[in-house]
């Protein structure tokens, strides 16, 4: 196990303008799964994920990396809506090895290597502003991957995906999950916690309301509020 | 038969079409002196263009996505000197360069060296001015996921000039533009000599106050054909790579 783990958040408070995002957070995750956080719009679910990559600057609390400083590249996240720039698929992958002081051709052959793993082999050449929805965000995924990261922090990734493209997405963060990474999601989709996740932490207005494995939280959810926000969505994730 | 005397006899008309049709036979010989003139513009112009671009790009991008003390007050001042009038760089210049200067010794004016120095001066801020808009607005985009991979400061200026290389153009014609129509600075540190440091804009102002028409006039046609094919070209590269990367 790294020693970034156990991640240990304390009390973690952000507090802009004073309104309280982030409420006094308190959460553990050991070295290895994959945790869903859960929750309603505005509960601080993005804000959590932005502060734990350095991101915001929290108001208060401690973020403690299993008792050292955070490594500067173990790191890193996914957008729901990932940055293309103007240039190739394989460039665009490579981007993300830059600040680690790789040459170019070792760079290429890294993003090459990943790019076959997410399924976009064959397609190096093509400019990533002209993927479809799905295949960025796999893009993204593999600039992401392509790092090693021992952290990967996964930002509603699907929110705008078709199921297919979802599926393929899932499909990525567990490879991702089974080479070593523990991986950190937001999410909305119920479906998705039952099919992807470990354990789930279900937050609302800025405070961690239960942190559970996956099927105790959907069987016996510990707080009204987690089983009413349970229930709002249940019709629909019965249709999967 | 003299200008003076032709425009004394030649009806306005008559002498507006002489005076072009003149300059177009000029052009269709396109005689050694014209042929060096353009030249010497072009090299000036580019010269100023290319320290432009060395100096302005990055210095507009680092605006943009700096934070330092000062910033706001270096992004006005940017703003201000991009309508600075030509004349007055060539004054400063000027002062800088003579003998008495502190860059006197060099020797430098009455070259094409100093055309190019004064000419970045007059280019620098306003492509600085442009490529920081430019890059702010593509910072706004990139900013988070450029944090995330721990992108230095300056690895996000050259990642940021990179992806809006094609935005640039504007930026680099603009420049362009400034240093091959402008008079003032170049004729002050230059001082238009024949076959040594005249370029279009004096000539054409020389030949004007002298009365020659005809090679004022083909040299504005080759001015505004040059500005215009650079234009079209800088125009269709943008548009293939629009097409080629989104």
């Amino acid at each position: 196990m790294s020693a970034m783990f156990p991640l240990r958040i304390r009390d973690l408070r952000f507090q802009p303008n004073g309104r309280a995002v982030l409420d006094g957070v308190d959460l553990e995750l050991a070295g290895d799964g994959i945790t869903l956080v859960l929750g309603p719009n505005g509960a601080g679910k993005s804000v959590l994920l932005r502060t734990l990559c350095g991101l915001i600057e929290p108001s208060g609390g401690t973020i403690d990396w299993g008792g050292t400083v955070r490594p500067k590249f173990g790191v890193t996240m996914v957008f729901q809506h990932p940055m293309m720039l103007r240039a190739s698929v394989l460039e665009n992958v490579a981007l993300a090895l830059k600040p680690h002081g790789i040459g170019r051709g070792e760079r290429h052959r890294r993003a090459a290597a990943v790019l076959a793993r997410v399924g976009l082999g064959g397609r190096e050449a093509d400019s990533a502003r002209y993927l479809s929805g799905g295949e960025k965000q796999r893009l993204a995924l593999a600039r992401a991957w392509v790092t090693a990261p021992r952290l990967l922090l996964l930002d509603e990734p699907t929110a705008s995906l078709d199921p297919s493209a979802t599926a393929e997405v899932e499909r990525i963060v567990r490879e991702i999950r089974t080479d070593g990474t523990r991986i950190l999601m937001a999410t909305h989709n119920l479906g998705q916690a039952t099919r992807l996740g470990d354990d789930v932490v279900f937050m609302s207005a800025g405070r961690v309301r239960e942190h559970a494995p996956v099927q105790r939280f959907f069987a016996k959810p510990a707080s009204e509020e987690a089983r009413l926000f349970i229930q709002g969505e249940l019709p629909w994730r019965m249709n999967f | 038969m003299s200008k003076r005397r032709r425009s004394a006899i030649l009806p306005p008309m008559s002498l507006f079409a002489a005076t072009f049709s003149e300059a177009f036979s000029l052009l269709a010989t396109f005689d050694d002196r014209v042929a060096e003139i353009v030249v010497l513009s072009l090299r000036v112009s580019g010269g100023a263009v290319l320290i432009g671009m060395l100096f302005g790009l990055p210095l507009g991008a680092c605006l943009a996505i700096g934070n330092f003390p000062g910033k706001h007050t270096l992004s006005v001042l940017m703003n201000g000197l991009m309508g600075a009038p030509s004349v007055v760089v060539g004054v400063i210049v000027y002062l800088l360069l003579s003998r008495s200067g502190p860059l006197g010794d060099y020797g430098l004016l009455y070259t094409p060296a100093a055309m190019v120095f004064a000419q970045s001066l007059l280019v620098i801020p306003l492509m600085a001015a442009i490529t920081r808009q430019v890059i702010e607005d593509a910072w706004q985009r990139c900013a988070e996921e450029l944090r995330v991979m721990r992108f230095s400061w300056w690895q996000s200026v050259t990642t940021l000039l990179y992806d809006c290389r094609h935005s640039l153009v504007v930026a680099v014609l603009a420049g362009l533009g400034r240093g091959m129509s402008e008079v003032g600075a170049v004729m002050i540190v230059g001082g238009n000599i024949d076959r040594a440091t005249r370029v279009m804009t004096t000539t054409i102002a020389l030949e004007t106050s002298k009365g020659d028409l005809p090679l004022a006039i083909a040299l504005g046609v080759v001015l505004v054909v040059v500005i215009l094919a650079l234009n079209a070209f800088a125009f269709a590269m943008r548009g293939w790579a629009m097409r080629r990367y989104g």
